[in-house]
């Protein structure tokens, strides 16, 4: 594999471990948290946050989760598929913009 | 940590790896060393080596200009940990301090070069608003950027709008000066494996 293939190869890897790796929240709550989408509410507060303001969480936020019956594990485990998620978008973002900046129409994306 | 378990959920072995650390250091480990202890499988194995290959793997960026783009990313993020972090390791890495804090104070008037100062702003943008089009690349281009150099400032970007964001929800608790000096030198030596 070439040097310029090693960064995203290892990207993939977190993406795939995050996303499906074992754990104790279920697959498709840590796929809404990875994609900042549908969310259910108790916990939409916090996933938003760490999408889009992740500056702004506080401890309430995690109250709030913790209060709707989720463990720490759980949370622990969509806190991050949030984080890897919203950098994840950003990363292909770039990887595309720079696709078509020069011409290259190779599959651009980190995922 | 706002999660209890990343305090004191570690197992014995693990715990009595921070406690030898703590004891040759004389510091407590950082809560961005200890994160990623945390159940490895899951996130910290995986996340180390993605960081260590966009900040110490291959490229044309030296070491210096990539912990100033994590410095500049965590800055667009106000995620205090990692621009404690980071602006402290590019300050040693190009033995020059004031050189990271002008680009953290003012990008535009900073001294730093055409290609680099390009690349920061992209960057910047896309941390921002989440998104860039092929104008701002052929901006970055038209610097001497190579496409190559684009993808790796992109891989840093990813990595540092990971790592911040959990250092912001989990709440990462802030060193002093001279522990992130220290943690600076630790990772100018060993990096992020």
């Amino acid at each position: 594999m070439p040097a310029e293939d090693k960064k995203r190869a290892a990207h993939q890897v977190l993406v795939e471990r995050v996303l499906t790796g074992a754990g104790k929240a279920s697959p498709e709550q840590r796929a809404r948290a990875f994609r900042n989408a549908g969310v259910p509410p108790p916990l939409q507060a916090l996933i938003g946050k760490v999408a889009t303001s992740p500056a702004q969480v506080t401890d309430a936020d995690f109250a709030a989760a913790k209060a709707s019956g989720l463990s720490e594990d759980q949370l622990f485990e969509l806190v991050v598929a949030a984080a890897v998620g919203q950098a994840t978008r950003m990363y292909d973002a770039g990887l595309a913009a720079l696709a078509e900046a020069t011409g290259d129409e190779r599959p651009g994306n980190a995922t | 940590m706002r999660l209890e378990i990343l305090n004191s959920g570690y197992r014995p072995g693990t715990r009595l790896l921070f406690a030898t650390i703590r004891m040759f250091s004389g510091r407590p480990l950082p809560d961005a060393a200890k994160l990623v202890f945390y159940r490895p499988g899951f996130y910290g194995a995986a996340a180390k080596k993605f960081t260590h290959e966009a900040m110490r793997g291959p490229s044309a960026w030296s070491v210096a200009d990539r912990e100033l783009m994590a410095a500049f990313v965590s800055n667009v993020n106000e995620s205090a940990f990692c621009v404690g972090a980071h602006t402290a390791t590019a300050g040693q890495a190009y033995r020059d301090r004031a050189k990271v804090q002008a680009v953290l104070a003012d990008l535009e008037s900073a001294p730093v070069e055409h290609g680099l100062q390009a690349t920061l702003r992209m960057l910047g943008k896309l941390t921002r608003e989440g998104k860039v089009g092929a104008e701002d690349m052929r901006d970055v281009l038209s610097a001497g950027v190579s496409p190559q150099q684009i993808e790796d400032a992109l891989a840093v970007c990813a990595a540092f709008n990971t790592t911040g964001r959990l250092a912001d929800a989990f709440g990462f608790q802030l060193l002093s000066p001279e522990d992130f000096e220290a943690g600076a030198r630790y990772l100018l030596k060993r990096g992020y494996k």
